[in-house]
């Protein structure tokens, strides 16, 4: 995210490309945050800490344990 | 110069670190079958190779997560008489352009005979051409999964606020976990086609969250983990899946953490819920009709909605009988056991629309890895 | 041949009427002040229907392009300069050292005399920044929406040395796969001026001439260098698979040794584009004997436009003249012809 831009825009760059987008569907974005697009909109906001630590776990060969993973119990 | 958040994701050295630890954690004796329901899913696992890196008694099988694959023929059709009356535009997502609809007929080929029909990249352009140009009628061809609905959405009601007479949207949106339930009801599944656990799709989660996958770990027994969208992402995942299996757990993992939610983007849920209600039953290719699958726009939105606007008619479209698209969207068939696969079927002349896609499984795997096929022949 | 008219064109608001195509003085004019202006050599200022010149004894090669790219302008090139490139690089990719080209325009009524000039001036350049002249030429004007602004065409000779006879035939199992430089970079520079998309890069077109590069090939590699050719519409991957076909053998790619620059990367990760089927108009890739690779690698770096020449593949035997490749991460894929139309109007 390099600049947010009136109406719900957003100038986001990557690898020195630029591109104009919506970030109308996500939550107080700002300047330096990283976001998934698609089709021109942003969908979601990138957690740099969860990202950092499942790099590191990568980095292992690990996982994420499965008592955070999981989400529901059969 | 590496890119963030993406270059880490595919690290070569990672891959083999996984490559390992899945070869380790595999039981020998057993068979491990994982479907990845996600298009974006397919087309990375055959564009990195990742096959190459799995053990063989661990199989991938490519699902219906490609929204142009199980977009039916009549669909197809109704678009093509949309844009052939002089007064539409029809803007679309490239994707569209090549699928065949009934009797060879596609948008590129209306295109070419002189239908007004403009790719676009995002609604964004469709909005921006509706502004420009307000003696046109501008149709957007909305399809996809809950990661495209939120935008059209947000074109609507933009729309809405703008007073823009001019613009409308021809509305394919369908649902994720409809599908899913769909390909574990179908018959092929109960009758031994077995999928022992499921690659969750990456940004459809970012939007749904991983609540609405539980379902399939409690009323089927079928593993889920909502997987990101990096090679290394989807081989952390396919380990997380197997150790499930292994451990006889059974439940819905999230390894994509740093962008997937267990509730997922409320704003876009809001948005989506705003504009559009569920058909009570959509007709996906391959799968037949599925309850409550697809969306349709609110009757508050209907002068947006293009099938109201141009009083649409349905039409069923007829698929090829030799195209065994059907089968390879269930995962039941691979793209190489289709007749036409290779043959009549090739991107440039496609039959069906999983070869038209690039997320298809038969066109990422002519694309990336038909050349495995003799091997597996020789061998 | 020199039109004196009581008034000068107006090159700054005028633009191109049907007038200018029927033959007349306002035609004649137009020639003169706009295409010989720009490309002036002895030949244009003996005005004559064609160009005379000395055949040199030993086989000549010709061959001819159409430029038809949208937009006129983008960053690093134009259409004029586009059209003196490309037509120079088909001819030398064979080997042969170009001599002479011609250019034929068919103009939109109603087209600025400012662009076309802007486009005959960068021809001009073009022409004189590689030594090739446009020796003949013609002009058609057709009615407005018959023709997008303007279209070129070009034929181009040049002769070869003797004894050369470079083709894909003579590639064989054990040869190595040599690209000159980046790929994807004319694509995207042209994407980034396209309508629907929009995004700004610093990328610009790589369109340049390679006759010299491509001469300096040829001196290193002697009969190692087995073929040449320009990966333009298709990219890469189109140029690797005729090659394959013609030669009945296989490739087998390194992803890791494919330079790409981090904007091109960028640029196709946004939009879902594979850099391998992206246009290129400045890059040659050459298939070389194991024995040949250190002299022909050495003297495409020693070259401005070689600078970043790798090896990035060898040759492999195959049946099915597969084009494969060991991504980075490991696994293989196969690099196949796109399908369909992933940017038209490219060049």
């Amino acid at each position: 995210m390099n600049a947010l831009l009136p109406d719900g825009m957003a100038r986001v760059t990557l690898s020195g490309v630029a591109m104009d987008i919506s970030v109308a569907l996500v939550e107080e974005v700002q300047v330096g945050d990283y976001v998934i697009v698609h089709v021109g909109y942003a969908l979601a906001r990138i957690d740099p800490e969860e990202a950092e630590r499942t790099l590191a776990l990568m980095q292992e060969g690990g996982v994420i344990p499965p008592s955070e993973a999981a989400e529901a119990c059969p | 110069m590496s890119v963030k958040y993406i270059d880490e994701y595919r690290d070569g050295r990672l891959a083999g670190v996984f490559a390992a630890q899945i070869a380790e954690a595999v039981h020998p004796e057993r068979a491990y079958r994982f479907m990845e329901f996600c298009g974006g899913h397919t087309h990375a696992i055959s564009r990195f190779g990742i096959a190459d890196l799995l053990p063989a008694n661990v199989r991938m099988i490519h699902g219906p997560g490609c929204p142009v694959c199980v977009l039916p023929v009549g669909r197809i059709d109704m678009a093509i008489q949309l844009a052939r009356r002089p007064d539409v535009t029809l803007c679309t997502y490239g994707d569209l352009m090549r699928v065949p609809g009934s009797r060879g007929a596609s948008l590129l080929k209306a295109k070419a005979a002189g239908a007004d029909i403009r790719m676009v990249y995002s609604t964004l352009d469709a909005l921006r051409i509706a502004e420009a140009e307000p003696s046109r009628e501008v149709v957007f061809f909305a399809i996809g999964f809950e990661t495209t609905t939120p935008p059209t959405a947000l074109a609507i009601r933009r729309a809405a606020a703008r007073g823009l007479a001019n613009f409308s949207v021809f509305c394919n949106h369908v649902l994720t976990p409809s599908a899913i339930r769909a390909i574990l009801e179908s018959p092929g599944e109960a009758g031994g086609m077995r999928v022992d656990g499921f690659i969750g799709p990456s940004h459809v989660s970012t939007v749904i969250g991983t609540e609405p996958y539980d379902f399939a770990a409690r009323t089927f027994g079928k593993p889920v983990v909502v997987t990101g969208f990096e090679p290394v992402d989807v081989m952390q995942a396919i380990l997380m899946l197997i150790r499930q299996l292994n451990e006889g757990r059974c439940e819905v993992e999230n390894q994509y953490v740093r962008a997937v939610t267990r509730t997922g983007n409320r704003i876009a849920q809001a948005e989506i819920a705003e504009v559009f209600e569920p058909r009570d039953s959509f007709e996906w290719r391959g799968l037949g009709e599925i309850p409550r699958s697809g969306l349709r726009l609110k009757p508050a939105y209907a002068a947006f909605d293009a099938e109201r606007r141009f009083a649409l008619q349905g039409i069923t479209g007829r698929d090829n009988p030799a195209c065994e698209c059907g089968e390879i969207l269930r995962g039941e068939k691979r793209p190489a056991d289709c007749k036409l696969f290779g043959t009549a079927c090739t991107p440039d002349t496609p039959m069906g629309a999983c070869m038209v896609s690039s997320e298809g499984a038969c066109a990422a795997h002519w694309t990336y890895g038909r050349f495995r096929d003799l091997a597996r022949r020789v061998a | 041949m020199s039109v004196r008219t009581h008034r000068g064109l107006d090159l700054r608001n005028g633009r191109i009427d049907l007038s200018h195509g029927s033959g007349g003085r306002a035609m004649a004019q137009l020639i003169a002040d706009i295409f010989h202006a720009a490309l002036d050599n002895p030949w244009l200022r003996r005005g004559n229907d064609q160009a005379a010149f000395e055949v040199a004894a030993g086989r000549m090669v010709m061959t001819t392009d159409a430029y038809v790219v949208s937009p006129l302008f983008f960053p690093g090139g134009d259409i004029g300069s586009l059209a003196v490139h490309g037509t120079i690089n088909d001819v030398a990719v064979g080997g042969a050292r170009p001599l002479y080209l011609s250019a034929s325009f068919i103009i939109e009524e109603g087209f600025p005399l400012a662009d076309l000039k802007r486009i005959a001036d960068s021809m001009g350049a073009a022409a004189r920044g590689a030594g090739v002249p446009v020796v003949t030429g013609d002009t058609k004007v057709v009615e407005r929406g018959k023709a997008d602004g303007v279209f070129i065409t070009t034929t181009g000779v040049g002769v070869l040395p003797a004894g050369l006879d470079l083709s894909a035939e003579k590639a064989r199992p054990g040869d190595r796969v040599i690209l000159s430089g980046t790929i994807g970079d004319h694509g995207v520079a042209i994407m980034s001026k396209r309508q629907n998309l929009s995004f700004e890069t610093d990328l610009v077109s790589d369109s340049a001439p390679l006759h010299d590069l491509a001469a300096a090939m040829v001196d290193a590699g002697r009969e190692g260098l087995r073929v040449m050719r320009d990966p333009t519409r298709g990219g890469l991957a189109a140029t690797l698979n005729e090659l394959a076909h013609q030669a009945r053998i296989g490739f087998r790619l390194s992803e890791e040794a494919v330079p790409v620059k981090p904007e091109v990367a960028g640029a196709c990760e946004l939009l879902g584009l594979d850099p391998l089927h992206v246009a290129n108009e400045g890059k040659l890739v050459a298939v070389v004997s194991p024995q040949a690779v250190g002299p022909v690698l050495a003297a495409m770096r020693a070259h401005p436009l070689g600078r970043d020449a790798s090896i990035i593949g060898e040759a492999i035997e195959d049946d099915h003249s597969f084009v494969q490749m060991t991504t980075a991460f490991g696994g293989g894929r196969m690099v196949d012809w796109l399908s369909g139309e992933q940017l038209p109007r490219i060049c």
